[in-house]
């Protein structure tokens, strides 16, 4: 049996990991677009802020063990898919044939329509030659300006800030990472970013960008100009799947998949950022671009690629970020739920929040700022759906109980 | 045959020696607050419950790191958190369903129960025998891998 697999991120190298454990004598296939080894997006901000070298972004670090695993790394951008004769069309014009195929290329930034998002100096932080060419620019004392501050935005922030730079971060939304954190918490995080000297707009546009003799200037929509020698776009991201068009493979804003993976073609599955599939919870269709999920799917989709049914009871919502040293973390149905009991702890003095959501006495949804012991069970207790019972009652009057909650629930029954 | 920590909370009194243990093999210092170990106790049962890592077979910690942090200890099977290639990124701590590795503001790591290079320190310091560490096979009825079962079937199938 031929696996081929596209895309070499964390998704990718998972399922090669778990097709060569389920299959040992089958071909797996790793290619890869970009000219580096397998590596994660999500450590460039650790590389940015000097903490590692490229190397350390790379997500296998013993020498050799690709070989060792037996899976091909190849180097190439696939174009194109023949799914009625199986094959993958790469832009060198060559082809790989698949018996089973899965496609796991990720996401791309977002490109908002913006006079002047296209000049030099402005720059995504998506991928290493994206981190290169920022760790290149954004020297001490330099002006940025960041287009963004949902998830991905919060999280370079502080890459940003420890490269010595002033720092200007411009959000649509009335408040940072809108769909990661309830109101009383994500003001907690600004107040910690300001005290950073960071200066955060939001329910801000950026309108138009400029070249000046010295940078670039930007507008907002309320006509303020600011000036910057680099302004960085982190307006969003999308599935990267603009290249399936033709090729016959159902997609909405990602790849249409079902709880197995697959896609609505015979022997073609896809995994991780490129996906849409339904909500833990919820049946809502979700694009949930985040490392965890990632993997999470890419192992179900490889356990069927093998012939060994297994199936993802659906995308969980699941986020932590750091801050400038304030942890927040927010999991499921974090705005709550027509009909739900809901219990907020929010005390900005202690810089500490915290937020459950249930339904009936089921936990769906948690948001945290400041806590780090025990979030874990956050997941637990959300995706096991584990009945409360009297624990309920118990952590509408002290939220902080979850863990016990848990392990009283689990444990000591 | 692999070992595993085995947890009969019945015999637990709730002494915390675990936790000192823990935290002084790890630390060098007698603070719970840093044991990788936690005792909880119930009130209203009076039951105490220890709680840590089962080196779980799922392994939500492992798969979850972007950077390769991680890895199985070939004796003691552990999932050992290599510190000097950790970044602290934190997405072992929402992937773990247990809440058993977590985050360490003072090292800019993160931390989890390694079974102290198979003696573990917890089991040595109990002195009702709540927890032992004995083959893996007898921890079989072992309550938390039920659960582990439990989300596992509902999350994913795996390889071995
Ligand atoms: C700066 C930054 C910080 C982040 N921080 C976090 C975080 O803290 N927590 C979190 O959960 N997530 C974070 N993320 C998101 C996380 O990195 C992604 O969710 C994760 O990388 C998804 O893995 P993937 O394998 O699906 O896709 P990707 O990692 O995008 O990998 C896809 C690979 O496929 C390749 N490819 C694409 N198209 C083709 C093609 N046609 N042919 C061949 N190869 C192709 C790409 O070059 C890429 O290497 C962060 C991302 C960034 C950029
Ligand atoms: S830390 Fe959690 S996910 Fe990792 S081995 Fe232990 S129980 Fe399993
Ligand atoms: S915090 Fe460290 S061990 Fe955990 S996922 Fe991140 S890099 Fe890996």
């Amino acid at each position: 049996m031929r696996h081929l697999i596209i895309g070499n991120g964390p998704a990718g190298v998972v399922a090669a990991e778990t097709l060569r454990a389920a299959c040992p004598l089958d071909d797996i296939r790793l290619l890869g677009a970009e000219p580096e080894p397998p590596y994660s997006r999500m450590a460039i901000p650790y590389l940015l802020e000097g903490q590692i070298g490229e190397s350390g972004t790379y997500l296998r670090k013993a020498p050799g063990h690709f070989e060792a695993q037996r899976i091909a790394l190849q180097h190439g951008r696939a174009t194109a898919i023949d799914t009625a004769a199986r094959s993958v069309t790469l832009d060198d014009g060559s082809h790989l044939p698949y018996d089973r195929l899965l496609i796991a290329c990720g996401s791309i930034p977002a490109s908002p329509p913006i006079p002047g998002i296209h000049l030099p100096g402005v720059m995504t932080c998506w991928t290493m030659e994206d981190a290169r060419r920022i760790a290149a620019a954004v020297k001490p004392g330099a002006r940025v300006i960041q287009m963004g501050a949902g998830f991905i935005g919060c999280i370079i922030m502080e890459a940003i800030v420890a490269r010595g730079a002033s720092l200007t971060v411009v959000e649509m939304g009335e408040r940072m990472v809108p769909r990661m954190m309830p109101p009383g918490a994500s003001a907690m995080l600004r107040a910690r970013t300001e005290a950073r000297g960071v200066r955060v707009l939001t329910s801000t546009r950026i309108t138009g960008i400029a070249a000046t003799a010295t940078g670039l200037r930007a507008t907002t929509g309320s006509g303020e100009t600011l000036d910057a020698e680099v302004i960085i776009s982190a307006t969003g991201v999308r599935p990267d799947i603009a290249w399936l068009a033709g090729s016959g493979i159902e997609t909405a804003i990602g790849i249409l998949v079902d709880h197995r993976l697959a896609t609505n073609i015979d022997g073609v599955y896809a995994a991780g950022d490129c996906v849409e599939s339904e909500e833990f919870g919820t049946g809502h269709r979700i694009v949930n671009a985040v490392q965890p999920d990632a993997v999470d799917q890419a192992r179900i989709a490889a356990m069927n690629m093998a012939g060994r049914p297994a199936h993802l009871s659906g995308a969980l919502q699941m986020n932590v970020l750091d801050t400038f040293g304030l942890v927040s973390v927010s999991f499921g149905q974090w705005q709550g739920v027509a009909g739900g009991a809901r219990v907020e702890v929010d005390d900005p003095g202690a810089q500490r929040y915290l937020r459950l959501e249930f339904d009936g006495d089921l936990l769906v949804g948690a948001s945290s700022v400041g806590h780090t012991e025990g979030v874990g069970v956050m997941r637990a207790l959300i995706q096991s759906r584990i009945h409360l019972g009297p624990w309920k009652d118990r952590l509408l009057t002290d939220p902080t109980q979850l863990a016990a909650a848990y392990v009283a629930r689990t444990q000591a029954a | 045959m692999m070992k595993s920590l085995h947890i009969e909370a019945a015999k637990c009194t709730g002494c915390l020696q675990c936790e000192m243990a823990c935290s002084f093999e790890n630390y060098g210092v007698f603070n719970p607050a840093k044991s990788r170990i936690k005792v909880f106790d119930f009130h209203e049962t009076g039951l105490k419950v220890p709680y840590t890592c089962t080196q779980c077979a799922e392994a939500w910690c492992l798969k979850a790191c972007p950077v390769d942090a991680i890895t199985k200890d070939k004796s003691t099977g552990a999932m050992m958190v290599n510190e000097a290639t950790c970044v602290g990124c934190k997405v072992c701590t929402i992937a773990c369903p247990f809440g058993t590795i977590n985050y360490v503001a003072d090292t800019g790591k993160v931390q989890k129960c390694d079974l102290c290079e198979g003696s573990p320190a917890c089991a040595d310091a109990c002195p009702t025998g709540a927890i032992t560490y004995i083959d893996a096979d007898s921890t079989g009825i072992d309550r938390m891998r039920t659960w582990a079962a439990k989300l596992e079937n509902q999350t994913a199938g795996h390889a071995d």
